[in-house]
């Protein structure tokens, strides 16, 4: 292993800025910080930031990085990099030379995806690092308080983890204030001269309804469940309002990430073999990059490897925009576009692919990234294959990615990237059926049920934060029924009451 | 802009400590909450105590709304799949790239204890307090040998060898000293002038070195040798009574406390496999909870239908046999085996006997007359009745009620097992009669 020091990386990270500059990147600036392998298992169970409330959770994580890293299952990764301004990332001191420019070129693309992408636009990079801060001083705050302490704190936040993720999902859909969603259901019962009012479904409406429809709580269903208990549970202290709030602001940080996953993981793969393509690297590095490239891009059989499927479909539009900028489409490509049709973009043959993998970097999120652009070539080249659990533990593949299987397994992949991991539910009423203020929550079925034995966990959780009875509506094979929680904590079902 | 911190080792800190400890906590709270269905699982009961057992641990979930894992996934393949392949579920997990926590049943530890750390961790709190201990019914015992220093007198095996060495290095040492130190006040008197005093310093002198030559030939060296002729050991020096150490060694005695778990079964063909187990877990716990509290434990398995056997282990647990149940000759088996090998005044006597309540009629009178001579002798003396649900009770628990009325002491006390789910809580209130019997 070539030996080097603070100054060589300090040359190389130079070098690399100017290719970035050169190759149209466009990124915060960068701090990189030397640590060990502790120390980067430590950032790894906090999400790499270098100050985060206390909770058992992360000691949990922590300990199971740990296992497995002293197991070997897994290294460390070569990289921790958070979204902030300045964007903040730990070099491994261990690390060869290569290594280091590797990680290096690679934390550059994903800074440069979170400066741009759209889906991070609402994240505060510039107050990513003192909010976590401000955060950890007032839990532990509360923790010391002599009359809230660590234990009712930890109670609080284990059920404000639970639901931490069931909030909005896009952020940059703006979520109406009161008066204005009230106006918004004003207007859906509005009787507008319309001469085409046949074709027009309006809701029909006489005083009665509207005035009820504005006397719900929420008017709207609502995402966010956390900030809905939060301003409706009269009975909450300050401090458990805060905690809701901090809880909540914490996953919002986190859900551009998980909505992008496959993309910036993808953008920055592609970015780092640019790069240090274009370093000129001695020959014994670049072999050694050849090696350490591949391991991070390579399909891990029976997974999705977000590194290998992502910089393959960036790669692939590139490739794609420019042969019809040139107008060398190669055979199996013109093959293609007889049959199915050329991309539906009027840009298509008109831009490069650099142009166009900016532009998608800029607007796109792993599912829309995947649904227009992983086409039947490319998941018959990645073989992807669709599986389902048996009763028996093992797997059955039920699909692969030939002319019949590959839309059926490219749908059940969409449901399966970014935030349609997590079911969507929304708090349908807040003051539901009789006995006090019950809360009705909906669960928008997709096809998939949800696991009830977590349902119930999680039923219970909302119920110790709302201080009330909950009611879950769920669709559980096939049969939409009414789930709750008991006192002694058994889960209950009524399938009669909805249709 | 890159930094390298250096942070020296004592300055840096582990920031997850607080939290992995809390997680720790968890864990151990866990382990115990779990501990009774660990415990009375088939495979463990019966093995030694340092027998290091997988013990998955479902730790404190995190929870959330989840699909389930009955929803298809999408993974990439080498191209040689085709449709109905079947992948083993070991090397199949991740459908989601591998986002933390959000499949379900993946959540768990499978940690490595041995049976004594788990036995300890669940009796934790139903440990006796030491001044309770105190009265149990004690013999004295040799625990161990202390080694207190040396002495001058001792056995020659106990002689050691370096101390002496050493004794004779200074004797040698410290007679050289006092000859240097007269030679320069004898010196020093002359340069005085002071003749007189000299002369007689130099007498005490002379005495000094014939005492140095004796010791270079000195007595001891004749009697070890065994011979006058020396010297071929010329410049050596030899061994004095004088020097000899003996190493001291003091022995302890301790008060030690002895017990005897007399473990009597039914197995009449009424008891099935599964009132078996049940029992089997009973004796599995009582015998590892007095095990904690004694430091001699002994173990003797009775089974008995109409007439009893000592058995081993092995058999206890695992042959049925058949035929009617006279219950009293368990008891009097016990009575015999007592007498034999366990006297009362040394041994503190536990003895548990399962059983399923069936009991010819005609041998009840002896059964309670029995059972009242072991009550005598023993510190606790339990009768469990096995009824699990769904068993018919013809006979009604008559033997329950009937040992109820009859035997009427704090040393004796009934347990009702219907399930499995019944053994730990019913066990600790049969302990916890012994604990408020000691400390009455």
């Amino acid at each position: 292993m070539q030996p080097y020091n603070l100054e060589d990386l300090e040359r190389w990270e130079e070098r690399i800025k100017e290719l970035v500059k050169s190759s149209g990147l466009n990124c915060f600036g960068q701090d990189f910080e030397l640590c060990d392998a502790n120390d980067m298992l430590g950032y790894m169970a906090y999400s790499g930031m270098p100050s985060h409330y206390p909770h058992w959770s992360y000691g949990k994580a922590y300990e199971k990085l740990k296992t497995l890293y002293d197991y070997g299952v897994s290294g460390l990764p070569y990289e921790m990099v958070i979204n902030s301004n300045p964007s903040l990332a730990y070099l491994m001191r261990g690390n060869s030379l290569l290594l280091q420019i590797l990680t290096m070129a690679h934390v550059y693309g994903h800074n440069d995806f979170f400066k741009n992408n759209e889906t991070f636009k609402h994240s505060n990079p510039e107050l990513t690092i003192e909010t976590f801060k401000v955060h950890a001083d007032r839990v532990r705050g509360y923790e010391e308080h002599p009359f809230i302490g660590s234990e009712k704190v930890e109670k609080f936040l284990d059920a404000a983890h639970a639901l931490a993720l069931q909030c909005r999902r896009n952020l940059s859909v703006k979520k109406l204030s009161g008066e204005e969603e009230k106006k918004w259901i004003e207007g859906k019962f509005e009787r507008k001269r319309d001469p085409f009012a046949n074709i027009h479904k309006r809701e029909k409406a006489d005083e009665e309804t509207v005035k009820h429809a504005l006397q719900k709580v929420p008017l709207e269903p609502d995402e966010d469940i956390l900030l809905f208990i939060r301003d409706h549970n009269k009975r909450l202290e300050e401090w458990q309002k805060d905690l809701l709030t901090m809880v909540h602001e914490q996953a919002q940080y986190y859900i551009p990430q998980i909505e992008t996953k496959i993309m910036n993981e993808g953008w920055a793969s592609l970015w780092h073999k640019k790069i240090i393509e274009a370093l000129g690297l001695p020959q014994g590095l670049m072999v050694e990059f050849f090696v350490k490239h591949n391991q991070v891009v390579v399909p891990h059989p029976g997974y999705l490897n977000p590194y290998h499927l992502g910089i393959s479909v960036w790669a692939d539009i590139e490739h794609r925009y420019d042969e019809a900028k040139s107008g060398n489409i190669c055979e199996e490509h013109q093959e293609e576009y007889k049959r199915h049709g050329e991309p539906g973009d009027a840009l298509f043959g008109k831009i490069s692919g650099i142009e166009k993998i900016f532009r998608v970097r800029e607007i796109d999120r792993d599912v829309s990234f995947l649904r227009q652009y992983l086409n039947h070539k490319l998941m018959r080249d990645l073989n992807l294959f669709q599986f389902k659990k048996k009763d028996d533990g093992n797997f059955v593949i039920e699909q692969i990615s030939d002319d019949d299987g590959w839309r059926e397994i490219k749908n059940t992949l969409l449901k399966n990237v970014g935030t349609n991991t997590i079911p969507v539910i929304k708090v349908d009423d807040g003051a539901y059926g009789d006995g006090g203020p019950n809360l009705l929550l909906k669960h928008y079925h997709d096809g998939r049920d949800l696991y009830l034995e977590y349902a119930q966990k999680t039923i219970q959780y909302v119920k110790s934060l709302w201080g009330g009875n909950v009611v879950l509506e769920a669709v559980v094979d096939g049969r939409n029924c009414h789930f709750w929680v008991s006192e002694n904590g058994e889960l209950k079902k009524d399938c009669t009451k909805s249709q | 802009m890159i930094r390298d911190p250096v942070r020296e080792d004592k300055l840096r800190s582990d920031r997850s400590a607080g939290d992995r400890r809390r997680h720790t906590q968890k864990v151990k709270q866990a382990i115990k909450d779990q501990i009774a269905d660990i415990l009375s699982d088939e495979a463990i009961i019966g093995k030694s105590g340092d027998k290091i057992i997988k013990v998955p641990i479902k730790v404190h979930k995190e929870y959330r709304f989840v699909y389930g894992d009955n929803t298809p996934g999408v993974g990439s393949g080498g191209g040689n799949e085709s449709k109905g392949d079947i992948i083993p579920g070991q090397q199949q997990q991740g459908k989601s790239n591998g986002q933390a926590g959000d499949q379900p049943g993946t959540d768990y530890y499978e940690t490595e204890v041995t049976l004594d750390e788990l036995v300890e961790i669940l009796f934790e709190d139903l440990s006796l307090p030491y001044e309770e201990q105190k009265k149990l019914r004690e013999m004295k015992v040799e625990v161990r040998k202390r080694h207190l220093g040396h002495r001058r007198k001792g056995i020659r095996a106990r002689l050691s060898l370096p101390k002496s060495a050493r004794e004779r290095v200074r004797r040698l040492q410290q007679t050289k000293n006092a000859i240097r130190q007269k030679e320069r006040e004898v010196a020093n008197l002359r340069g005085a002038g002071r003749e007189e005093d000299a002369k007689k310093e130099e007498e005490v002198l002379k005495t000094l070195k014939k005492l140095l030559g004796e010791l270079l030939t000195g007595d001891a060296r004749e009697k070890l040798s065994g011979d006058g002729k020396s010297a071929s050991r010329a410049g050596r020096f030899p061994f004095r009574q004088d020097d000899l150490r003996y190493k001291h060694i003091a022995i302890d005695e301790r008060y030690e406390s002895n017990a005897v778990v007399f473990c009597i079964m039914d197995t009449s063909g009424s008891m099935d496999t599964l009132k078996k187990y049940l029992a089997r877990s009973f004796f599995f716990l009582l015998y590892r909870f007095i095990k904690t509290k004694y430091s001699n434990v002994h173990l003797v398995f009775i089974s008995h239908h109409t007439e009893a056997r000592e058995v081993t282990e092995e058999e206890f647990f695992h042959k049925g046999e058949s035929g009617g149940t006279f219950i009293s000759s368990g008891y009097l088996k016990a009575l015999e085996i007592i007498k034999e090998r366990y006297d009362p005044a040394f041994w503190n006597v536990y003895a548990f006997h399962c059983s399923d309540g069936d009991n010819f009629e005609s041998d009840n009178d002896n059964a309670v007359k029995a059972l009242k001579e072991i009550v005598k002798v023993s510190n606790l003396v339990g009768y469990g009745e096995i009824k699990p649900q769904g068993y018919g009770g013809y006979y009604g628990s008559g033997m329950m009620n009937l040992f109820k009325s009859q035997v009427k002491s704090e040393h004796f006390h009934t347990v009702l097992i219907k399930e499995r789910g019944d053994i730990w809580p019913k066990f600790k209130e049969f302990m916890s009669k012994d604990k408020a019997r000691e400390a009455s």
